[in-house]
Order: C-alpha cells, then structure tokens, then sequence
C-alpha cells in the first residue's frame, strides 16, 4: 500500500519517523513494548530489522529482548506484506468444514504457499487458527475484512475484487 | 411512522454480508422514500440465519434471514417494514425455537440493543448491578460472587469469588483486574459476540471486581484476530469515560477504575494467565511457574484478577439479581448458565446460552439441526483444540463441569465442534500435535519437544510404518506430556491424541494406498 521501504537494513527518513512516532506514542506506558511494535507494524506494515536497536534503545532493553518478542509472536513480521494479507483458518471448525479444500484452492489461485507473496506483490497468503467464526466455517480473513462460509468461488470473487481494486 | 430496522454489526454477521445488506437497505428506503431508524445490533448468534434482519412491530420484534442484498427490493415490496410474510420470514425473533429454548443471562442484551448506546444499556437493566455494588461492602460483593457459584468460563472452572477473596486479601497498594479475551480455542466465539454485542457488560463487569478487591486499573487482553470487538470495546469505553462510568469518582462514589484494552499478537498460549500476563507486560509470552499465583503476585509483581470475559460479564447479573438467582440455575456442582458455542459440521450453529444439564445430544440434534452434510456426527470435539474428541455412543452426556470430567472430556469454553463420518481422526490427531508443536512457548521439553515427536510418530503410524510400536511409543510420549508438562498446552494435547486412538482405533489402522 503506501509505504514499502527501500530495504530492511537502511531505515530512511520516513520510516524512521514512524518508529519514532510509534515510540512517542507509548514509551511511557508500564511494558509498553508490545504497543511499540504493533504501532510499528500498523504504521510501516512489518517491523524492520533495523527498527530493533532503535527500539531497544529507547525502552532500555538488550536487542536480544526486543527480537525475541518479535519472533515470539506470530502476527509481527519482519518482511514487507503484499497489499493485501489474506488469512485461511486452519483451525478445527473450519477443518470440519473442508477447509484443507479451501486452502488447495487458494494456494493454486493465488500460485503461492503459506508464508509467501504473489510476484505481483498483490497477496500474501498466511494460516490463522481460529478467526472467531467458527459457526460461518470456513472463515478467512483479507487484511481486517472477515469472510464466513467461503466457498472457492467466493473465494475467486473476493480476489477478483481486490484485484480490481 | 418510523420502523426500526436492525442489521446486526457483529463480525461473524458482517463476514455473510451484513454491511452491504444495510446499505441496500437503506438505500431502498430512501428510494422509496420511507423512513427508517436503523439500528446496527450485535448478533442473536443463529449464525446460519445471518444476516438476520429485523423490524419492529406492534406485536414485537418479526425477524427474516438469512438476508442478502438481492432480496432487499422484495422485502419492501412485500412490507417487510410491517412485518409482512415472505420467503425468509421467520415469524417473532422471541419465537423462533433455538432462541426460545435458551436462558439468556448473560446473553439477555446481545443481539437485542445498539451494543455502544450507554442509553440503551440503561434501558435494559444496565449498570444495575454496579449501582447494588456501589452500596455494598468489598467483602459482601466477594461474597455474592462466591455464592452464586460462578466458576471460571475461560477453561478451568476454578470458583470466580475465591479467586476474588484471595485478591482483597492482599494489602497491597496497586492491584489489577486483567481480563482475558485471548478466546484462542477453536470452536468458540462466544467472548467475541459479547464483546461486539454488548461490551458494556463486561466493562460494568470489570467495575465491579475493582470495587470488590480494590483494584482501580484494568486491562483487556484482546487477540489480535478480532478487529471488530476491538473497535467496539474502544467506542464504548470512550462513552463510558464521558458518562462518569469510568475514571475517577464514579458516578460520583470517590471510586475509580481506569480501564484500557491491550491487543494479543497471534500466540494461543497466551491465553494461558501466566502467558497473558508475561505478555501485557510487553515481553516474550513464555508461561510462569506457580506459586506464586497471579492473585497474589500477577501482573507488574501485584495481585491480579484474571478472568474470562464470559466470567466478568456475568457479575453485573448476580449483583443486580442476586446469587440465588444465578445459583438456582444448573445442576451439581455446575451452576448458573453457559454459552455454548456450536460449530463445526452442523447445520444451525451458533450461540445456545442455558442451564447447565443439557445433553450433547439436544444440543447437536435438536437445536443444531444434525451435520451440515446431512452425514452422521462421527465425533465432537468439546473445549477447544486442548478438549477430548468424543464419540457419538456418548452424546447422551450431559453438559455440565462434572459429567465431562467423567467420561475423560472437559467443557473448557464451552465449544462444541461436529465432525462427520468422512472425518480421518488420524489426521486430527496429527493435528493437534502439530497444534501444539506450533504454539508452544518453549519453557518445558515434554511439550517443546514432544510434540514434534508426535507429529512425526503419527506420520509413521498413519503410514503404516511400524505400526503397532509407534503406537505405544505415542502412548508412552502423551504420558510424558501429561505429567511433565508445565501448563495445559503441553499437558492436555494428549486428551485430543489419546481419545482419538480409543474411539476411533480403526483410522490409525488404516491401508495406505
Ligand atoms: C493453553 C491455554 C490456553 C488458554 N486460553 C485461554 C483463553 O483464550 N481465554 C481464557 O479466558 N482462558 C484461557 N485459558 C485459561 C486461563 O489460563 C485462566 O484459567 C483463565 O483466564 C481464568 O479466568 P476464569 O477463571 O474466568 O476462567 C487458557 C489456559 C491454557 C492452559
Ligand atoms: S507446556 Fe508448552 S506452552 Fe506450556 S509452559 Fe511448557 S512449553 Fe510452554
Ligand atoms: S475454527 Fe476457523 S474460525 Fe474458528
């Protein structure tokens, strides 16, 4: 979407705003780190690598600590997305609704794997567990827009649609 | 006149097209040029009805589902906004038998009000309970929580107003109230719906147990995954604060209770309190060893309540109504109401909340219509991806903490999963494994480690690979896990593994093509 910087390991003037920005607004909350990085996540879309030291530094912690919550959870992510992040849940109500057929589906529409981005830079593809729709399984989730009773062909739809966008 | 129109906001209504049914809808309207109020509700959770749309009459709420924006311009024609018949009528929203048959205590405004109108919720009792609390002393309010024998709904059951007393009885300064809205398990919704359908509730709920033990701050550990409920909590915590239902001096008591939402960041395991607490700290959600109990030292090194949403929620009902109210519900040792939350392979799921006693098989057949498939329920899988996989001989069981506990299962959250006969419960099992493998938090080898193992023991079993060691190997693997394990991720993976293998022995024994 808007902002994909240059490469990782340089931080440009923008980016490094943002962290900034992304600091000041919770640096003086108690823990505040996992704040920071969903702040820096929301506003640059994945957390640099060279975000860690900044980080760290500012909240007084080793940048050891910093990447080691970073990798701990699974939504924070060191890569830049596609525009958009299409979520298939994998979780049991949606697997008794034959959400393995889904995610073949998908897989092959899209021509990418979990944890992949389309060439286009259009999708990238990511499993979730448990979306909280379990009586519309199967669910997925495209960017903050959740989808219940996904067919492939509404899956087609909905990427069509992005697509188009 | 102006009908009201509702159309659920709730995300699970949104995610079958609500958004785009209430605009048509408005927009046919004002084609029409008939005036409507339209209201955005939560959801009455008959999920296989959504969008449920439904208007006003003299004669009470009529209901039509499920809605989509193709049949909109018929639902005007044939006066829908009087109530009128059409092919998705489905008569008085009260009438309708799955809602009918519930007892809805703490689901009674979910569905029914515009979740961020305060004036609403006042309207319909709300704030009634915090008012009865505000009269009352600490220890009574303690007191009418452990009588109405509320037990943890976040999985463990463990008694709410004991873990409350424990909390007042710390001396110290600052204290916490952290509520759990991590709802990892699979399965369940039933935080979510509350949350987008009457959040009030919970932050009434929150109130409360500050005033009950003294603590003045709260936080909301809300899972990353649910952007609806997060934007919900945040408008509605916003009007709590204008309203002087938050924040200093409430309504004027010299109390106060300060109250903010910190979001989750896609790790199951911390929705485990110790998990949780590591991680609203801002670090690594790696689990605690206990003692010390959060009550005593939780979050920040001071005592905390941690509760389940469905737990909080349901405070404000047993203040406002009494614990003998809330008592009378239920059977044994189980009392009061739960929410449970079918899905799955069934063809009506949704939110069911009653008395505890039901049996697997009302629910599944009688209000959840049978599978989707039209298949026989091979197997329902009961309290998320920790619960025990239970088979169709023993749906007779009825839903309550104890009856569960003794066929080797547990109601954890309250979800229930139906799985039909095409189900491969090898692969479950693999499964949960791998659920595990994925979502450990490292601490402890057994879980670490074994889990990995597993996946790998049962690709050999389900290969045919050695067969009949692997098993035993896998069995020998799960007792480890069991007893060696230092929370439930690592402990409870093999209630999915082993209960798969005694029921359903023959899909580990499968030929391989
Ligand atoms: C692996 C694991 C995951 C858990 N996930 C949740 C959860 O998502 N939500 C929740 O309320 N409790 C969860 N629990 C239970 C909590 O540890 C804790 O018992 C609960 O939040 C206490 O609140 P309650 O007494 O109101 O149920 C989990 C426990 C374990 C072992
Ligand atoms: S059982 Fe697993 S999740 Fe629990 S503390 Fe041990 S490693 Fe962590
Ligand atoms: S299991 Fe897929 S939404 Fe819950």
């Amino acid at each position: 979407m808007n902002t994909t910087p240059a490469r990782p390991e340089t931080l440009d003037a923008y980016t490094r705003e943002q962290i900034d920005l992304a600091l000041a607004q919770y640096q003086s909350q108690p823990g505040p780190l996992l704040q920071v990085l969903h702040a820096v996540q929301q506003r640059l879309r994945y957390i640099p690598d060279a975000a860690v030291p900044i980080i760290a530094s500012a909240l007084n912690l080793s940048r050891a600590e910093v990447h080691g919550v970073i990798t701990f959870y699974h939504y924070f992510r060191r890569q830049p997305p596609g525009t958009h992040i299409v979520r298939i849940c994998q979780a049991e109500s949606c697997q008794a609704m034959r959400t393995d057929a889904l995610t073949e589906h998908a897989k092959k529409r899209l021509g990418i794997g979990f944890h992949e981005t389309t060439a286009d830079g259009r999708f990238t593809l990511e499993p979730v567990y448990c979306l909280g729709n379990c009586a519309c399984s199967p669910a997925i989730m495209i960017d903050d827009e959740l989808h219940g009773r996904v067919t492939p062909e509404k899956f087609d739809a909905l990427i069509e649609e992005k697509t188009r966008a | 006149m102006t009908t009201t129109v509702y159309v659920p906001r709730d995300a699970a209504a949104l995610s079958v097209g609500a958004e785009s049914v209430a605009r048509a809808i408005a927009a046919e309207a004002a084609r029409r040029n008939v005036s409507i109020r339209l209201v955005r509700n939560g959801s009455r959770g008959l999920q296989w009805l959504e969008p449920l749309v439904e208007v006003t009459t003299p004669q009470g709420r009529v209901a039509y589902g499920p809605v989509g924006v193709g049949d909109v311009p018929s639902l005007f024609e044939s006066g829908f906004l009087q109530g009128a018949p059409h092919a998705l009528h489905l008569g008085l929203t009260e009438e309708i038998p799955y809602l009918k048959s519930q007892q809805r205590l703490t689901f009674a405004r979910v569905g029914v009000i515009d979740p961020v109108d305060l004036d609403d919720y006042l309207a319909y009792d709300g704030y009634a309970g915090l008012r009865k609390a505000l009269e009352m002393s600490p220890a009574d309010i303690v007191q009418a929580v452990t009588d109405s024998g509320l037990r943890g709904r976040g999985g463990a059951a463990f008694p709410t107003g004991i873990k409350w007393k424990t909390v007042l009885d710390q001396p110290a300064k600052q204290k916490y109230i952290a509520c759990n809205a991590d709802e990892g398990d699979s399965g369940t919704f039933a935080d979510r719906m509350l949350m987008e359908g009457d959040p009030f509730m919970l932050i009434e709920g929150m109130t409360i147990a500050g005033i009950a033990v003294g603590a003045t701050r709260g936080f909301i550990y809300l899972r990353v995954e649910y952007p609806h409920a997060h934007r919900t909590l945040e408008e509605a915590i916003a009007r709590a604060y204008e309203r002087g239902y938050l924040g200093r001096d409430i309504l004027g008591t010299g109390k106060s209770f300060d109250l903010e939402v910190r979001l989750g960041a896609g790790a199951y395991i911390c929705g485990e309190e110790t998990s949780m607490l590591e991680s609203l700290e801002g670090r690594r959600g790696e689990v605690r060893v206990r003692p010390p109990l959060p009550a005593i030292k939780g979050l920040f090194g001071q005592p905390t309540v941690v509760n389940n949403v469905i737990s909080l929620a349901t405070v404000p009902i047993i203040l406002h109504k009494g614990a003998e109210f809330y008592r009378d519900f239920g059977v044994g040792k189980s009392r009061g109401t739960i929410p449970l939350q079918v899905a799955g392979n069934i063809k009506r799921g949704g939110l069911y909340e009653r008395a505890f006693g039901l049996t697997l098989r009302e629910l599944l057949y009688d209000f959840g219509g049978g599978s989707a498939s039209g298949r026989p329920i091979r197997a329902v899988q009961v309290g998320g991806p920790l619960g025990a996989y239970i088979p169709a001989s023993q749906f007779d069981t009825p839903i309550d903490y104890e009856a569960l506990a003794s066929i080797g299962a547990m109601l954890g959250h309250g979800g229930v999963v139906a799985f039909d006969d095409t189900t491969d419960m090898a692969r479950m099992a693999r499964y949960a494994m791998e659920f595990c493998a994925i979502e450990s938090c490292g601490k402890c080898t057994p879980c670490r480690i074994g889990s990995t193992r597993g996946v790998e023991l049962l690709d050999r079993i389900m290969a045919n690979v050695e067969r009949e060691k692997n098993l035993q190997l896998l069995q020998e693997l799960c007792d480890t896990m069991l007893h060696g394990s230092l929370c439930g991720l690592g402990g409870m993976t093999p209630y999915p593994v082993q209960s798969a293998i005694k029921h359903f022995p023959e899909d580990f024994m499968r030929t391989v093509q």
